[in-house]
């Protein structure tokens, strides 16, 4: 028998109490023309074959962490402190299932309503679920929510520069509900065009859709987007792709916005190859009951003694069926709770740290490369970065894999979104990111370009 | 229980309390009963318009969904918004406090409702009691 | 004793440990020169320390979370016989393995050639998914088995749209799933509910009912259905909706229950998400993260999302080029993260393994089904396959409910099954052990629940004020429902 399964005693047992010959007796439901013979799969191995051949696949990719990595367009590499990974290891946190029982899941529970907490102390909202899929799924979320309480609005704008990544998922997911995606492109400083936003909304707008930091790094114009949405009484929704900045710059829910969602991976979540990441979603209390997803609440047992379970059930797939906020059941608990662990040990002061840290080294990446001389150009020069901006090279691809030879991976070429984006390089940097990684960089770049 | 008979009453458990042109309407100690402890009641707006038996809001318990039907038709006029704040009125007071919606309400459009006793007989047909 | 506090029962929220100064990380020191930000960032709304974030050291962190994880039922305690959701055993291999840097730390925008070694795995992945289903393709972007779903019937709306014969019907039967019916609607179709026969299986008289409009686009059921009975008709339903140019979705959740015994491409179906953190055990880590890759027949390959893994000779390619496909449902590739720990464990129980889990799973099912169904009613007695469904009937004649039942079973060290569906069933019980445990555990389980069924008998008041020994006892719902507090605020306190 098999190390993950039970003996052939248990069965001799089984099939005597229940009276069976075989264990074939028990699959008679099954018809015999829908059998299948045996899976054309490699027999089992031992925990060492296995490991042998994951180490063979790992080593065919090139692991970042051995190079000087700048990578970023959504997916960025922050601190992963030992003790984030270390409690979700533990099996009572990534063994168990969504908190159904209460009683028995107040470790769950608590730590979503302190998930919950500081997505509201981010994004400067009132109230926050329980995690989504990823910042795309996110959005999603969001131009739904807007089109139930608007349901007669049937048009979405995306303003300015979104993840081609976003724009591709809302799209599939806009077109069954009939709502039409309308996108306004950014202005020549890749930001937000006021112009060209207030005459793309109207009253059958649903929302008003930003990306800030935009995937060209690039701070937007969060205060005139929002207001554009609210003279036509559009929802404003703000998406964060990289979370840390909400450490340094003023979050939607203080410039007037009514969702700001996103993904919380920045918090060290490791890359993954896309994922699993996680998707928040937080939004103003006058909306509670249209939020998607779980919510964990307060309350207290028979006893009096404080406890938590989720509420706000009847809002859900398992009770309301067709008629439910969202389909989603499983979500990303595991990495919320990865994330509130890192938010605590960053706490008051290393949120803020964190975000200085990136946006200083990102800006001493700028300078050297706003000098001529650099090998490439800034593509937006005058506009406001976080930790992220866009140079202009004719040839992106070629750049990095030179970089690449030399041991750094310089960022991410914008090629493979060539209808969306102008060929170039976009340059991540964090506080995990050494003068010396960024030298190197600065160096290749001038050398090979 | 007994049912009170200054109105009239809907097969659907709903209660409507006529006064001139004004009907307002809630739902039986029965529904409340069978909902459990309301925690949340959403109405229609001030100015809509009831149609007879159509969908006029929803009452939801911990775990469960359940759709109101209007027994008159008619325009809401006033909303009970005291149900905003305090839910659990529709489970101690289904009859007074916990009223749902006033309407001004379309001539007629209360024909063929039940009287209490009418109504405590259904309940025992049903097998309610 | 004044002071003693005993094993933590109770810990407050991680803000109440606030004590200013405290850090709980350190960051390498910034060699490059800070950042003026009213220079670099003139003109843009800037945020100060965000007051009412902790102050905690790295050990208060850890203290916190250690005691929080003191508090949850895990499979790593005991029999966790949850009906539906499959919670087996979740190796300890799987989780170094993912964890590898060679996989964890990789950027999913790198360029192909470094990133050879997680496309193969991703295509071996496919590959074994079709092995196991007999479908023609699989995606694994969907991060979890409702997005499989809503990937699914994204495709089966395109494949109707494409053949100029849009129709907006989807059939499903009233004993599914929620997120059936919430995924179709989301999908842009509408619901039709099909009662099920009195042996709880799909009617086919009704199936034909509702196919003669042609509006029909799919039918949505689940294999074997959510009492745990086999679909005896499932091949002739295929071959009516195929009649009809309608689909065949096959809800995956309760693969586990016929890996190796049974394809769903032989049953005909077209397309069927499966839930990698149920069947394939990745960790349901308190709600997730899972995977819901889909597997399609070849009349829906076309319209799989983007990109594919395509492999030519020993290279691996990311393909974007699919005209007809749906698109994206979500960013990059999928939870690749969960991906890895599937493959792992398709390769550790390998071809054989493999159909011994479903023999395990199924034979366990049928051993607490003989013991408990002196004591519990069975409301539909066909062969039961992964998992039974009891009901609380008997029970109820002294007033005792299911939700009364589970409650107990948390004072004998149990977590309870699953009570909330299927709806067509009052007062259920659903069980399903999994093949994780060996008979001992499975008896003492069947001891507890012949217990409280005696309990229900003499004591119904004891039940039905249980749980006892749990750190909280029953939780009022209706409080927390009525005044939602959602977040910790200072005030608060």
């Amino acid at each position: 028998m098999h190390r993950y399964l039970a003996g052939d005693e248990d069965r001799r047992k089984i099939l005597a109490a229940v009276g069976a010959a075989n264990v074939e007796e028990l699959f008679a439901s099954i018809p015999a023309e829908l059998r299948c013979g045996p899976l054309e799969l490699p027999p089992a191995r031992s925990e060492e074959e296995v490991r042998q051949e994951f180490w063979r696949l790992a080593g065919s990719n090139l692991a970042p962490d051995c190079t000087a990595c700048f990578m970023g367009a959504g997916v960025y590499r922050h601190l992963s402190p030992a003790l984030a990974d270390a409690i979700i290891q533990r099996g009572e946190f990534f063994t168990a299932y969504t908190p159904y029982q209460p009683e028995v899941s107040q470790g769950t529970l608590q730590a979503i309503f302190e998930f919950q907490t500081f997505v509201c102390q981010l994004t400067g909202m009132d109230i926050a679920n329980a995690s989504l899929y990823d910042g795309a799924t996110a959005a999603v979320e969001a131009v739904l929510m807007a089109h139930r309480l608007l349901p007669s609005r049937r048009r979405v704008v995306l303003a300015g520069a979104l993840h081609p990544e976003h724009v591709a998922v809302l799209t599939t997911y806009c077109e069954p509900q009939g709502i039409a995606v309308h996108r306004v492109p950014p202005g020549a400083d890749g930001r937000v065009d006021r112009e060209a936003l207030a005459t793309a909304v109207a009253d059958d707008v649903v929302a008003v859709v930003v990306q800030s930091p935009n995937v060209l790094g690039i701070v937007e114009d969060l205060e005139g987007t929002s207001a554009a949405a609210r003279a036509v009484k559009a929802m404003a929704v703000q998406v964060v792709c990289e979370a840390t900045s909400l450490g340094l710059l003023t979050p939607g829910g203080e410039l007037g916005f009514d969702v700001v969602c996103g993904d919380l991976q920045a918090f060290g979540i490791p890359p993954t190859f896309g994922g699993p990441h996680l998707g928040f979603f937080a939004t103003r209390q006058e909306y509670l009951r249209q939020v998607p997803g779980r919510l964990c609440g307060e309350t207290v047992d028979v006893d009096g003694r404080p406890g938590f379970v989720l509420t706000l059930s009847t809002r859900e797939q398992h009770i309301r069926r067709a008629k439910a906020t969202s389909n989603i059941c499983t979500n990303h608990g595991l990495m919320a709770l990865y994330v509130t662990i890192v938010l605590s040990l960053l706490g008051k002061k290393g949120v803020r740290e964190v975000a200085m840290a990136s946006h200083a080294t990102a800006e001493y990446l700028k300078a050297a490369l706003r000098s001529p001389g650099s090998g490439v150009t800034l593509a937006h020069p005058e506009s406001p970065t976080y930790n992220e901006f866009l140079v202009v090279h004719p040839e992106p691809d070629e750049l990095l894999r030179r970089l690449a030879r030399e041991g750094v991976l310089g960022g991410v070429s914008t090629t493979r979104w060539s209808g969306e984006l102008p060929p170039g390089i976009l340059i991540a940097a964090t506080e995990r990111n050494t003068r010396g990684e960024c030298d190197r960089l600065l160096d290749g770049i001038r050398r090979l370009a | 229980m007994s049912y009170p008979e200054d109105r009239r009453y809907a097969k659907s458990h709903e209660w409507v309390l006529v006064d001139g042109n004004t009907a307002t309407i809630g739902i039986t100690s029965y529904a409340q009963e069978q909902l459990g402890d309301v925690v949340f009641v959403e109405l229609p707006a001030v100015g809509s318009t009831l149609e007879r038996d159509g969908a006029m809001g929803n009452i939801e318990s911990v775990k469960a969904v359940s759709e109101v039907f209007a027994p008159v038709a008619g325009e809401v006029v006033e909303v009970n918004g005291a149900l905003e704040a305090r839910p659990e009125l529709l489970n101690t007071d289904p009859h007074g406090e916990g009223w749902l919606v006033r309407v001004n309400m379309a001539p007629g459009s209360d024909a063929n409702l039940l009287t209490a006793a009418e109504y405590e007989a259904f309940l025992a047909e049903e097998g309610a009691h | 004793m004044n002071g003693a506090r005993g094993r933590a029962r109770r810990e407050g929220v991680i803000f109440d440990r606030s004590s200013p100064g405290r850090v709980g990380y350190q960051l390498p020191p910034l060699e490059v020169p800070p950042a003026d930000v009213r220079q670099t960032l003139a003109g843009v709304a800037l945020r100060g320390e965000i007051e009412e974030l902790p102050e905690v050291s790295e050990v208060d962190v850890l203290r916190h979370f250690h005691r929080l994880s003191q508090l949850n039922y895990s499979v790593d305690e005991g029999l966790y016989p949850l009906g539906s959701c499959t919670m087996k055993y979740n190796p300890r291999l799987n989780e170094e393995l993912a964890r590898l840097p060679g996989l964890a730390q990789l950027h999913p925008l790198q360029p192909e050639e470094q990133v050879q070694g997680a496309l193969e795995l991703m295509w071996e992945l496919e590959q074994a998914l079709v092995a196991i289903t007999g479908m023609a393709r699989v995606t694994l972007q969907p991060a979890a088995g409702a997005h499989g779903e809503l990937t699914g019937m994204l495709m089966v709306r395109a494949a109707c749209r494409d053949r100029n014969s849009p129709r907006s019907t989807v059939l499903i039967p009233d004993s599914a799933h929620g997120t059936n019916p919430a995924t179709a609607v989301f999908a842009g179709f509408k619901v039709v509910e099909i009662a099920s026969t009195s042996a709880g299986t799909l009617d086919l008289h009704a199936l034909a009912r509702h196919l003669e409009g042609g509006d029909v686009a799919a039918l949505m059921v689940t294999v074997p259905n959510t009492l745990g009975v086999f679909e005896p008709e499932i091949a002739r339903a295929a071959a009516m909706l195929h009649e009809r140019g309608a689909f065949l979705y096959i809800d995956g959740a309760n693969l586990n229950a016929f890996v190796g015994i049974a394809q769903p491409g032989a049953m005909g179906a077209d397309v069927m998400h499966i839930n990698l953190h149920k069947t394939f055990s990745t960790p349901h880590g308190g709600g997730g993260p899972g995977a819901g890759p889909v597997a399609v027949s070849q009349a829906l390959v076309e319209y799989l999302p983007v990109p594919l893994v395509e492999r030519t000779g020993d290279r691996w390619t990311l393909s974007y080029h699919r005209p007809k496909s749906i698109g994206k449902v979500r960013g990059f590739y999928g939870n690749f993260g969960m991906l890895v720990r599937a493959l792992a464990y398709i390769r550790s129980l390998g071809r054989d393994g493999l159909k011994a889990m479903a023999e395990g799973a199924v034979l366990n099912a049928n051993y607490i089904r003989k013991g408990l169904e002196e004591d519990y009613h069975l409301p539909y007695p066909g062969a039961s396959l992964h998992e039974v469904v009891f009901d609380d009937s008997r029970q109820l004649a002294h007033g005792v409910k299911n939700v009364d039942i589970a409650k107990r079973l948390l004072d004998y060290g149990f977590h309870p099954p699953t009570m909330s569906f299927p709806l067509i069933v009052h007062g259920a019980l659903m069980i399903e052990p999994t093949e994780s445990d060996g008979v001992e555990e499975l008896d003492a389980f069947i001891a507890a629940m012949r217990q409280i069924a005696r309990e229900c008998r003499e004591n119904p008041e004891l039940v039905r004020g249980a749980p006892y020994t749990t750190p909280v006892r029953r939780l009022d719902e209706v409080r927390a429902a009525r005044s939602p507090i959602l977040r910790w605020r200072r005030s608060s306190r």
